[in-house]
């Protein structure tokens, strides 16, 4: 069981890995296609790395709702509990 | 008359150098690219081949992390040299929609496909990166190389094996003669030092078996060939209508005179052992460039070193040029850096824009006793090329019984 702040660091490595952005830009607030300008192809690579990494489920129908990183992190959080 | 096209930049990663300066002096050095490969996989499989040609500078050294991600190993080369021919040619504002690409591979990503294939069958298929289909498909080279350079004239993919390279200058003098672009970049990429490629070209008893030597396996013309070795790379070239080029003033290496493509119809993988077929390519190339067999100087030959192969050209040589072939300089630089496959037409076209322009011919290695059967005048130290006008020949032949050709003659 991870933390959220676990969680958040653990997302930022894996969007670092796959774009390069700054592991500090990756905030609860941002957009992934807004501000962190993460395309779809980008983000399914981001969902599987983080199936992997948190031991949960991300269905794809899923997906589409992870608007921010806020977004992913209480639905990696909740998947686990 | 049709427009004139000329040669503007170039650019090249290959196992004798990762840029075009690098390659050019040790292709008049004579250096072997080949090395044994360190990789756990060639014992593992027990690969009959232990050895290969990998480029000098590696892929990662030059992209970024995150943009090398997105490309197989191949486009990563592409790439790279895309890049170095754009910023040789020193094109500034240009109008992008005149702008084309045509970038072979003979064989496409085969290491994303494969990885894929064997992340499917050991961790299933919600691994299996949604990169993959982009990164795979033979089209991926020229594709990014259309994005990187915002060339929006069409991206090319010409693939006939290993004459890829070469059909990809074919191509580009037609895109801009027809006036569908004004400039072309063109070129071929390959990286197919993987197992399976390695297996299979072995079973078809194609590559050097001389595992004790590397870097005398490569050796066209000699008594005792025995296959080829593989390489890996990319060449690019900078193809641009004359007029365009005066225009904004620009260093004309040298003018692509002819091209041509022709097809054997004979066997799937043997050369015609008349050579009809390449006889024909060259011809029809000379007639393109109005060309006689006395004007060309320099032939940089397909000269795999297979037993097979190297005699046929020979013979299309002699029956093309007649009794001039005599007078003409033969470089075989698969004897350096390997064969490249689907890049190697593309690189060697470097190489022989640049033997017209510096009037100097690459080297041949490894050539200790010649093939009787094969009497060309082939260099093995450097030549200089006459004063005047000359032209030099480049060929490349594929799997499939493809022949292309291309004459390229001074400015």
């Amino acid at each position: 069981m991870a933390s959220n702040e676990e969680i958040l660091a653990g997302l930022a490595e894996i969007v670092n890995e796959e774009t390069g952005l700054a592991p500090e830009a990756v905030e609860l607030d941002k957009s992934f296609t807004e501000d962190l300008d993460i395309d779809s192809i980008s983000m399914m690579t981001i969902v599987v790395n983080a199936e992997e990494k948190f031991g949960v489920r991300i269905p794809d129908e899923e997906v589409k709702n992870l608007k921010t990183v806020g977004d992913a992190v209480s639905f990696i959080a909740n998947a686990q509990a | 008359m049709a427009r004139k096209v000329v040669i503007t930049g170039l650019g090249a990663t290959t196992p004798i150098g990762g840029d075009v300066p690098t390659m050019w002096q040790n292709a008049l050095k004579g250096v072997s690219g080949a090395r044994t490969l360190e990789d756990e996989w060639v014992a593992k499989y027990d690969l009959p081949v232990h050895f290969a040609a990998r480029c000098s500078t590696p892929a990662l050294d030059v992209l970024s992390r995150v943009e090398a991600k997105r490309m197989d190993p191949s486009t990563q080369f592409g790439v790279i040299a895309a890049r170095e021919a754009w910023a040789d040619s020193g094109i500034g504002e240009i109008d992008h929609d005149r702008l084309a690409v045509a970038f072979a591979t003979g064989i496409g990503g085969v290491w994303t496909l494969l990885d894929a294939w064997d992340t499917l069958r050991d961790k299933g298929p919600r691994r299996v990166l949604p990169m993959t289909v982009p990164m795979l498909m033979p089209n991926g080279v020229a594709a990014a190389v259309s994005l990187d350079l915002g060339a929006r004239a069409g991206a090319h993919t010409p693939v006939s094996a290993c004459a890829s390279g070469t059909e990809a200058l074919h191509l580009g003098l037609d895109l801009i003669r027809s006036g569908k672009a004004d400039v072309v970049v063109c070129g071929g990429a390959e990286a197919a030092i993987h197992p399976m490629p390695l297996a299979a070209f072995s079973s078809m008893q194609a590559l050097s078996r001389r595992n004790d030597e590397p870097e005398r396996a490569s050796r066209p013309y000699d008594i005792d060939r025995d296959g080829f070795v593989m390489g890996e790379g990319a060449g690019a070239l900078v193809l641009e209508a004359e007029e365009h080029a005066i225009a904004r003033g620009a260093r004309i290496y040298a003018e692509l005179a002819g091209t041509s493509v022709t097809a054997d119809a004979y066997h799937i993988t043997a050369p015609d052992p008349e050579g009809l077929g390449a006889t024909r390519a060259l011809k029809a190339a000379m007639f393109d460039g109005r060309i006689q067999a006395e004007d060309v100087v320099h032939v940089n030959a397909h000269a795999t070193s297979t037993p097979v192969g190297d005699k046929p050209e020979y013979t299309a040589l002699r029956a093309a040029l007649g009794t001039h072939v005599d007078n003409v300089a033969v470089s075989a630089t698969k004897s350096q850096m390997g064969h490249l496959l689907g890049a190697s037409g593309a690189v060697e076209a470097v190489l022989t824009v640049l033997a017209v322009y510096e009037r100097k011919t690459p080297v041949t290695i490894n050539l200790e006793n010649q093939d009787p059967e094969i009497p060309l005048d082939v260099v093995t130290s450097v030549r200089d090329l006459p004063a005047g006008d000359i032209v030099a020949l480049s060929n490349s032949f594929g799997f499939g019984g493809h022949n292309a050709v291309i004459a390229v003659r001074n400015v």
